[in-house]
């Protein structure tokens, strides 16, 4: 099954109905279709193997998107945010391909064999603007590769992950009903294109029927603005743009009333954010989503009822479940693996495993899923006896001190629970004792963390061999876009200061 | 007729179109209100002569399955036949709606 079937069946029935941008004046299903077809016969008249786009969201993207699905010249989204030498390693690795970039960013890119450029402004001016065309009748292409995604290279080089259209259209139809949406509802985007929430919420939208308004790029206070006149029912955000939404709306006093369900994912929500959330919106109903580009986006999701009753109960077995990102989809299987392969018991932890269609599990020359389908994500975790899912960051973040395996997350945690604490990381530092010491990188509230306080707390509640050794205190700590801590870059930086020392 | 996963049908009869999610193991004739569905290009227009015995209708956004051949369809559009595949009428599909994630 192919992606542009998505679209195709949607505009079949609900031709009239506001797919793309505002109420006023959004292009409707049957005009989206018309447009990507018209998009897909120039592609192919480019006759090159791929397609590429660099640049901020709008409705050329989900353009390219299915078009490339028709045309069959898998969609390669870029990362804007790239150093140019980055940037353009990858734009060479995406030849031969057409490539249409933002006319602010043509630029940076240096003359690459095998790529065609093409400014933003033309392609919009020749597919976006004036009437809706005819439909361009192609027939079906063969290419089973819908996109290729280079994931964000946190731990070394980018790799171009292999989504196939069956993974793609297995995720939308096994988790979205059919035109399940109503005419009402509209998706505020605002993950950048580059990412699989970017990619999934453009597939999910057109085949559940739900309009999409986007965000260039996410600025809280535009969000925020648009969610409220373009009366936007569904968002995904990561837990840094949650944080500042907030803000905003505190400062502007706006309430969203329109606004029905906020997901959240990408990284690791502090309690403190969405139990925020959860007071400031109480008409809006939260969902936890976990996933990986090599999954197709969600694997495992913690829903409204979830979280009500977490935040509800006095039992802290149910209660903790608020940091949990719920149980795996209905359409997918979930292991909890020891390093030997076996299973873990419930509680005990160890690596994920997932099975299902929409598991690809592959990058470009290199399939890394089993011959049984199974695929290691490389995240470290847990399930309880309810079978709820802990996710506890990368494995390879894991601290192994001294033989014993310490996940950072649980102290992160422990120390979020002090009010002083804005955003902390415990991190592993080669040791020479201990093979690796447990540090903890803190930004105070106050400028005087009382570290002493911290130490004992985690020594009474958890273990002393879990009590950082070190303390570092900081103004911020690295983030990339999309809310995943830069801990590569943290680490470095801290290596490079005890050196100092 | 090849029912491939994402072929798309529509009935002879009534307005039903469908999609096959899942392929049945073997072959068979899939039915819509009593007659052999037909490919979504087909241009003859539906006769109206729905079978009384085969009118519980396809739903839009429901999937029918046939759980001996693994057959499973999607309504793509509604209408007021009921579908059959090799004899045998499919059943609706109980799957809850998950919260949406992206």
């Amino acid at each position: 099954m192919r992606t542009p079937l998505l679209l195709d069946i949607a505009a079949d029935a609900a031709f009239d109905r506001i797919a793309l941008g505002t109420r006023e004046d959004g292009f409707d299903f049957d005009a989206y279709r018309a447009r990507a077809s018209q998009v897909a016969a120039w592609l192919r008249s480019r006759g090159k193997a791929n397609t590429a786009f660099l640049g901020m969201n709008g409705e050329a993207l989900p353009l390219l998107l299915f078009a490339s699905g028709i045309a069959g010249t898998p969609f390669v989204p870029l990362n804007y945010r790239l150093a140019d030498s980055d940037l353009n390693k990858l734009v060479a690795r995406s030849a031969p391909a057409v490539l249409i970039a933002d006319d602010d960013m043509l630029p940076r890119i240096a003359p690459a064999e095998g790529i065609e450029l093409i400014a933003r402004s033309d392609f919009e001016a020749e597919f976006l603007a004036g009437a809706t065309p005819e439909r361009a009748d192609l027939p079906e292409a063969e290419t089973d590769i819908a996109v290729l995604l280079f994931t964000s290279g946190t731990t070394g080089d980018p790799k171009a992950a292999v989504l196939r259209h069956a993974n793609l259209t297995s995720y939308v139809m096994q988790t979205v009903e059919f035109l399940g949406a109503d005419e009402g509802e509209a998706a505020l985007v605002s993950v950048p294109p580059y990412h699989i929430a970017g990619i999934s919420a453009i597939l999910t939208a057109a085949y559940g029927g739900r309009r999409i308004v986007y965000l260039p790029a996410f600025i809280a206070e535009d969000w925020v603005a648009t969610a409220a006149r373009e009366a936007i029912t569904h968002a995904m955000v990561v837990p840094t743009m949650l944080d500042r939404i907030l803000d905003v709306m505190a400062e502007t006093g706006e309430t969203l009333p329109a606004l029905r369900a906020l997901s959240y994912g990408g990284g690791k929500m502090p309690e403190p954010v969405i139990a925020r959330a959860l007071a400031m919106l109480p008409h809006v109903d939260f969902v936890n989503a976990y996933g990986l580009t090599e999954t197709s986006s969600t694997i495992a999701l913690l829903g409204a009822e979830d979280h009500r009753a977490a935040f509800a109960s006095d039992d802290p077995l149910i209660r903790r479940r608020i940091a949990s990102v719920g149980q795996p989809l209905p359409s997918v299987e979930l292991e909890i693996r020891r390093e030997d392969g076996s299973c873990c018991a419930p509680g005990e932890h160890g690596e994920i495993h997932v099975r299902g269609e929409q598991v690809s599990g592959e990058y470009l020359h290199k399939k890394v899923i089993a011959d049984d389908g199974w695929f290691a994500t490389n995240d470290a975790g847990w399930l309880d006896e309810g079978g709820y899912l802990f996710v506890e960051g990368r494995l390879d973040d894991v601290i192994v001190r001294g033989g014993e395996n310490i996940s950072p997350g649980e102290i992160e945690d422990m120390l979020r629970t002090f009010d002083d604490i804005a955003d902390c990381a415990v991190l592993g530092i080669p040791c020479e004792k201990w093979g690796e010491k447990v540090v903890a990188v803190i930004v105070s509230r106050s400028g005087h963390p009382d570290i002493e306080a911290m130490g004992q707390a985690i020594r009474a509640q958890l273990r002393s061999t879990k009590t950082p050794e070190q303390w570092f205190v900081r103004g911020a700590l690295p983030y990339n876009e999309t809310g995943k801590l830069l801990r590569r870059v943290l680490k470095a930086e801290l290596a490079e200061a005890l050196c100092a020392d | 007729m090849e029912l491939k996963p994402g072929s798309r049908w529509k009935s002879a009869v009534c307005d039903a179109q469908m999609v096959v999610v899942r392929p049945p193991s073997g072959a068979g004739e899939l039915q819509c209100g009593g007659a052999a569905v037909l490919p979504i290009d087909d241009v003859a227009a539906p006769t109206g002569a729905v079978s009384p015995d085969f009118a519980e209708g396809v739903a839009i956004g429901k999937r029918y399955i046939d759980e001996e051949s693994g057959l499973e369809v999607l309504g793509a559009k509604a209408g007021k036949g009921s579908l059959v595949f090799d004899g045998r009428p499919l059943t609706l599909k109980g799957a809850k709606p998950l919260p949406a994630s992206d």
